[in-house]
């Protein structure tokens, strides 16, 4: 074993997840080496500093406000989601209601009726692209670097 | 740090499953402070840490149906979390450095620094807001094994879990964060970094 392969044992040592074992292991090696026990002495003093800071807590009012916000949080987002549901149907019947309106109607020249009805179903395909698109972006990014 | 799949947390979540948000009350209030100090150590700002914190648990909520049956709820959370924060701090750098051609910043993400407001630090000392400081300008996810060992107590293999890796993966980890916060502190005041 090299002096690198003792860098894990060191942490396992300073945090206390070592087996009697591989105490022993580095123990005898620290025991004959310079150079990882100066590292290692560092590694301690470095660990009693660290552990010595401590972050101010918030006041408990917002511990409380906690739960309450994000119920709110989750009940907006129900609510988009059935506000979206719900346009989108609208969009649809409206759309067939108007194509309807515009085949019946006799005062509309063919030419006129044609390109009314085209209108509407390239506006269609483009709502549906798009929407596409969102959904298609949301699940690759919402699981880009979620294993499991 | 109580990363504990306890016995009712599996039925609590198959409520959630079914859409339940009153089950969800309990899991979230159990690591509510996890979470956010967790997010805290991460980006460094209260605000942000309370935000990114809601909106993991959120996100959670709405995705809890990938979530398998009789996984731990922490772990899979704790992604969810990790990823927002770190895109977070993306964006941040993004704009703080837009216009300028980037380094890939993991390795030196100097910029983080600024964010780490010292007045979070109790009881404070030249010492402690040298060290908090210094843990600002680590990477990323040096500063991230800093955090989950020395802020949230994790062990190990709670670490491992966390990180989807092996306990050796964990202690490598941490190897090289502490030798980089190492070397930050030394640079920070000349040599002598922590003769305390
Ligand atoms: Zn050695």
């Amino acid at each position: 074993m090299t002096c690198d392969d003792y860098r894990e044992l060191m942490m396992g040592c300073l945090d206390d997840e070592l087996t009697a074992d591989q105490r022993k292991t580095l123990e005898s090696h620290l025991a004959g080496c310079a150079r990882c026990r100066a590292e290692f002495d560092d590694f301690r003093k470095l660990k009693a500093i660290t552990d010595d800071v401590t972050l101010l807590e918030p006041e408990d009012k917002l511990w409380e406000q906690y739960w309450g916000s994000l119920y709110n949080r989750l009940e907006r987002g129900l609510g988009w989601i059935v506000f979206g549901v719900s346009a989108i149907l609208l969009l649809i019947y409206g759309g067939f209601k108007m194509i309807e309106e515009i085949i019946k109607d006799p005062a509309l020249g063919l030419g006129l009726k044609i390109g009314l009805l085209a209108l509407i179903v390239g506006l269609a395909i483009l709502l549906v692209s798009l929407v596409r698109e969102r959904l298609y972006f949301r699940s690759r990014d919402r699981y880009k670097d979620v294993r499991r | 740090m109580p990363i504990c799949a306890c016995d009712d947390e599996g039925q609590l979540l198959q409520q959630c499953r079914r859409g339940s948000r009153e089950a969800f009350e309990p899991v979230v209030k159990r690591y509510t402070k996890d979470a956010y100090r967790i997010a805290l150590g991460l980006v460094g700002s209260r605000d942000d840490a309370m935000e990114l914190s809601q909106e993991a648990f959120y996100r959670a909520f709405v995705n809890i149906r990938h979530l398998k049956p009789h996984a731990k709820f922490f772990p899979w959370f704790y992604q969810i979390l990790r990823n927002l924060c770190f895109s977070h701090l993306r964006k941040r750098r993004l704009r703080r450095t837009s216009g300028l051609p980037q380094f890939d910043g993991e390795e030196l993400t100097a910029a983080g620094g600024d964010w780490f407001d010292p007045h979070m630090v109790v009881e404070r000392t030249e010492n402690k807001d040298r060290v908090w400081q210094s843990i600002a300008r680590l990477s990323p996810k040096h500063r991230e094994v800093i955090i989950l060992r020395h802020f949230r107590d994790m062990s190990y293999e709670q670490m491992a879990e966390a990180l989807f890796c092996n306990k050796g993966t964990v202690m490598s980890r941490l190897y090289h964060a502490r030798k980089m916060l190492k070397e930050i502190l030394e640079n920070s005041k000349g040599g002598h970094a922590y003769d305390l």
